[in-house]
């Protein structure tokens, strides 16, 4: 049932009696270049050190105040081998997208170019202190206020914030702006609509910040319920949250008449900003009715994710919302000197809601992106967002007939296509076909997520795939889920060949184990 | 646009098979209005690699290098030696690469440096449990006080005035929205934490207490007595640290009693970045409270073979499950930045923390004898670990950093741009010294510092 890959050869499936594929065990539980690594605290040693330091002098004068730590910390440590093999060994466990093609719906998990990690390890950016006196960083500044050009010209917003650290912490800095906003007018407001399509970030920010959410229902086609929203409308509506292109891969195409009726009530509208990616050059979302709206620069412009983070939130801010922008903020004076503004300055800080962390925000990948931008270009973007849209398009169109696309008759899908679960044999599901990917070499696509489909699987095959590994992924991924309709059983055990089968998430949440003990 | 491999002959073979006569028909359903049909005003087009190196290596070229300069900063940012292994390490695709261990099965990298990560902060910390990350120190510092209202449903918090200035700058920020209160103070300009002043603003209202340790001007001091403080009000005490390196020579904040220990990690294997990506570093002594931490938890598990593995756990806490209910709406970790940590961490191990730790000290303790030695300066702290005070007889310090930079020497932190408008801490000059600087380095600062005293009026 598995297809062959280009080479002709395929895994057995000689399944043993508890499905798993035969073959000896082996002494040390490696197999063949996928190799078992211990915990650091089982191969660690307390005196053993990697780096080369000055002997501790115990009788050495100290001024701790009585404070010497006597006890051992119980830190062990490696020897620079050691630890190198220990963490490579580690690495090999993971799927990166190094490695090969990653789908994930909404996380849009593009190529990481190398130029921009060089970049952002140039010293003259990765070794500069935060409080450094501003005429020693004017280039660290000017790196922050071009990123901030770029991205407001994109969006066709008049300001941003850099400050926030990730795109949810950026959805935080849009929705305070907006209390900021209201507050300030004296027009005190408690509720936030939310789409049942958003992230859960969304309604979470806004509980967060002290609103109360009321779901907005989707339609069947996929997209907000206009009549239902504009219905909600009224004034204790402080914001709509909007996320578009939406979770369902689609776009909101009333998003002016929403944010128009949205104005006219008094409110702000709060776009998720995680799938610029479709619409970068093509779309501005400032002629939408935007209000505030944050952009994963890790997403559409290409920094690393890291295994989950760091991330990074800007969010471009419509007029009526740049006056309340979070310290600390870029300017520059006459002379041509970027300067920060911080607490101190009284007069120009004006209205802004204050400081959301401790500095500028993450440099680091404002180099990252400001190099991936430089290296598009305006016109190379523009690309991005056709080929991301025409690669999503084509995998939509090559699955619809064998498996559910349910809003595929709603006409072209953004940058991520969506299907469901609801054609499957009984017994087998997302989760299966999910597993099952990883087997063929995949990472899966977004499982579950939006919650309005049954058993949800969002892929993103983003922009940096050639169409030689779409079309070798739609291959894979019909075969999968052929098996899947035929209610192909041993799917439910899968991966065969991952380094670890399916592991027991129950046992882990019900008696946690969360550090090492020993 | 060598990151694009679509060739014109892919796109139009795709485009046939989709039944769209151009890519444009893709974008139907974008309204007229928000069409973007021209070139973006005012934007380059793409450049070559060579091209954009020039562009950045220009802006990079603007700045004065810590390493290059006699350095002295700290104020929450340090700068530490990393081993070039662990930028190696983390260089490595498949860490670097990845996304968030949503599929275990085929990230067990990411999770079981998590794993490894979590352990070596719960210990280093004097606690049970630490998550996975969080942002960085000061959202960390954040979230303790929202965890801390969560736990004992009281809505003040009570800050000590030496708590880093931005820090509680981000927690007033934040309470402000959500209605609880906060309670801060200017820092007792003395030579030891106030923290008799501190514990008579404990009241039967406060959620809990939040301290730096060591604190903004470098002062250590026992905070047990805090602690019992706290406690006796059924109040939570949160500690915050700023440089984990200085937990390798003195007391962990959970053997003083801390309920949350917070802080910032960017010490081990980050390096200084101006100011991002960091590393919030967040750990609970009572493994009771595991259920109100926010953020990310790696957990230890079995496979359908018994093999042991990783999943990320908890996650009812959650944004992606509890939506509106959630501890906290925070939906990532500083997950490269962790690996970064723990490489570097276990690169030391015990034995190397402590050497480190103590070769700090070694060298803060040197640079504090040198520099109370210059004409007109004084060193305010009793104890300390790499970083203490100097008050400076009366002369600006902003304008003595500003005159140090001119010299060549990045010379410490004023803590008047710290605290602006507070004149006691105008004359004040944070500095930091660690194992990257020599002692040619403090005899430079010294000098250049004794000069500028005397031209500044």
């Amino acid at each position: 049932m598995n297809a062959p890959n280009k080479s002709g050869w395929k895994p057995e499936m000689q399944a043993a009696e508890d499905g798993f594929l035969g073959g000896p065990v082996t002494t040390t539980g490696n197999r063949a270049l996928m190799l078992e690594e211990p915990l650091l605290f089982e191969i660690g040693r307390a005196d053993v050190t990697g780096v080369d330091l000055p002997e501790a002098d115990a009788s050495a004068p100290t001024r701790l105040g009585g404070l010497e730590r006597a006890e051992a910390i119980g830190l062990v440590g490696l020897t620079e081998p050691e630890a190198v093999r220990h963490y490579t060994r580690l690495s090999r466990q993971n799927y990166g997208i190094d490695l090969g093609f990653f789908p994930l719906g909404s996380c849009t998990m593009k190529h990481n170019p190398r130029l921009n990690e060089k970049m952002a390890r140039l010293p003259g950016f990765a070794d500069i202190h935060p409080l450094a006196p501003q005429n020693a960083v004017q280039g660290a500044l000017e790196v922050i206020s071009q990123l901030g050009e770029w991205l407001c010209k994109l969006t066709g917003m008049p300001a941003v914030a850099m400050s926030p650290k990730a795109g949810a912490h950026g959805e935080l800095c849009g929705i305070l702006a907006i209390r900021a906003a209201h507050e300030a007018r004296g027009d005190a407001r408690e509720v936030v609509l939310v789409p049942e399509s958003a992230h859960g970030t969304n309604p979470a920010t806004a509980a967060f910040a002290n609103y109360r959410v009321e779901d907005i229902p989707a339609t069947p086609e996929g997209r907000v319920d206009v009549a239902a929203l504009k219905a909600r409308l009224g004034p204790d509506v402080a914001a709509v949250m909007i996320t578009n292109p939406n979770t369902c891969g689609l776009f909101e195409k009333d998003f002016r008449e929403i944010a128009d009726a949205v104005h006219a009530a008094g409110g702000y509208v709060y776009c998720d900003g995680a799938n610029f990616n479709a619409i970068v050059g093509k779309v501005r979302p400032g002629d939408l009715g935007v209000d505030a709206m944050h952009i994963n620069l890790h997403k559409t412009f290409s920094t690393p994710h890291g295994g989950g983070g760091p991330g990074s939130g800007p969010v471009v801010l419509s007029e009526a919302l740049a006056p309340f922008a979070p310290l600390p903020f870029i300017r520059q004076n006459e002379g041509g000197e970027f300067y920060l503004v911080e607490e101190e300055n009284r007069e120009e800080r004006g209205p802004s809601f204050g400081r959301m962390t401790a500095f500028h925000g993450q440099m680091g990948m404002f180099t990252r992106a400001l190099t991936y931008m430089l290296s598009h270009g305006a016109d190379g973007l523009k690309q991005v967002a056709e080929d991301a849209v025409l690669n999503a398009n084509y995998i939509l169109r090559s699955m619809e007939d064998i498996l559910h696309a349910p809003f595929a008759a709603s006409g072209p899908c953004m940058h991520e296509a969506l299907f469901g679960d609801k054609d499957f044999t009984d017994g087998l599901s997302t989760l299966d076909v999910a597993k099952g990917l990883i087997d063929e070499g995949y990472h899966p696509m977004t499982v579950y997520f939006p919650l309005v489909v049954h058993g949800a699987m969002l892929v993103e095959p983003t922009e940096t795939e050639s169409k030689a590994a779409i079309d070798q992924f739609i291959t894979a991924f019909r075969s999968v889920v052929t098996r899947a309709l035929e209610g192909d059983e041993a799917l439910k055990q899968a991966p065969y060949y991952a380094p670890r089968r399916r592991l027991d998430e129950t046992a882990a949440a019900r008696k946690p184990k969360l550090a090492y003990e020993g | 646009m060598r990151y694009l491999p679509l060739t014109d002959t892919d796109r139009q073979a795709m485009l046939a098979k989709i039944g769209a006569a151009s890519v444009d028909d893709l974008f139907v359903d974008v309204p007229e209005v928000a069409r973007l049909d021209g070139p973006i005003h005012g934007l380059p087009m793409h450049a070559s690699e060579m091209a954009v190196e020039r562009h950045m290596k220009a802006l990079a070229a603007k700045n004065l290098v810590a390493g290059e300069v006699p350095f002295f900063l700290g104020a929450g940012a340090y700068r530490h030696h990393v081993p070039a292994s662990v930028d190696t390490i983390i260089q490595r695709g498949e860490f670097l690469t990845a996304y968030t261990p949503y599929q275990p099965e085929i990230a067990q990298g990411t999770l079981q440096v998590l794993f490894e990560f979590q352990t070596q902060v719960a210990r280093l910390y004097g606690c049970a449990v630490a998550n996975a990350s969080l942002y960085d120190g000061s959202t960390a510092c954040w979230e303790a006080v929202a965890m801390a209202t969560r736990v004992t449903r009281r809505k003040r918090a009570v800050l000590s005035g030496a708590l880093h200035p931005h820090y509680a700058q981000v927690v007033k920020t934040m309470a402000h929205f959500t209605g609880d209160t906060i309670a801060d103070a200017l820092p007792a300009i003395t030579a030891d934490p106030d923290l008799e002043g501190l514990m008579s603003r404990i009241d039967e209202d406060t959620a809990c207490v939040v301290v730096q340790y060591p604190d903004i001007l470098g002062r250590i001091s026992d905070l047990t007595p805090v602690a019992e403080a706290a406690h006796a009000k059924g109040a939570l005490l949160v500690v915050v640290n700023t440089e984990p390196v200085a937990l390798g020579a003195i007391k962990s904040p959970g053997e003083m009693g801390a309920d949350i220990v917070v802080g910032e990690g960017q010490s081990l294997g980050v390096g200084l970045q101006f100011g991002g990506p960091y590393l919030g570093l967040f750990a609970v002594r009572d493994p009771k409270h595991v259920r109100q931490m926010p953020g990310r938890l790696c957990g230890e598990t079995t496979d359908a073979e018994g093999k042991r593995g990783f999943v990320l756990t908890l996650s009812t806490r959650e944004q992606h499950i509890r939506r509106e209910k959630a501890t906290s709406n925070i939906c990532t970790n500083s997950g490269l930045c962790a690996l970064a940590f723990t490489a570097h961490m276990t690169l030391l191990g015990e034995k190397g923390l402590r050497e480190l730790a103590a070769e700090n000290h070694r060298l803060a303790c040197l640079a504090a004898d040198r520099l109370a030695k210059v004409p007109g300066v004084e060193v305010l702290n009793n104890a300390f670990f790499n970083e203490f005070t100097l008050m400076l007889g009366g002369k600006p310090a902003r304008q003595i950093v500003r005159d140090l930079a001119d010299r060549g020497v990045l010379g410490g932190v004023s803590l008047g741009r710290l605290y602006p408008g507070v004149a006691a801490l105008e004359h004040a000059l944070l500095v930091a010294v660690t194992e990257t600087t020599t002692e040619d380095d403090i005899e430079r600062l010294a000098t250049e510092l004794e000069a500028a005293i005397k031209e500044t009026v």
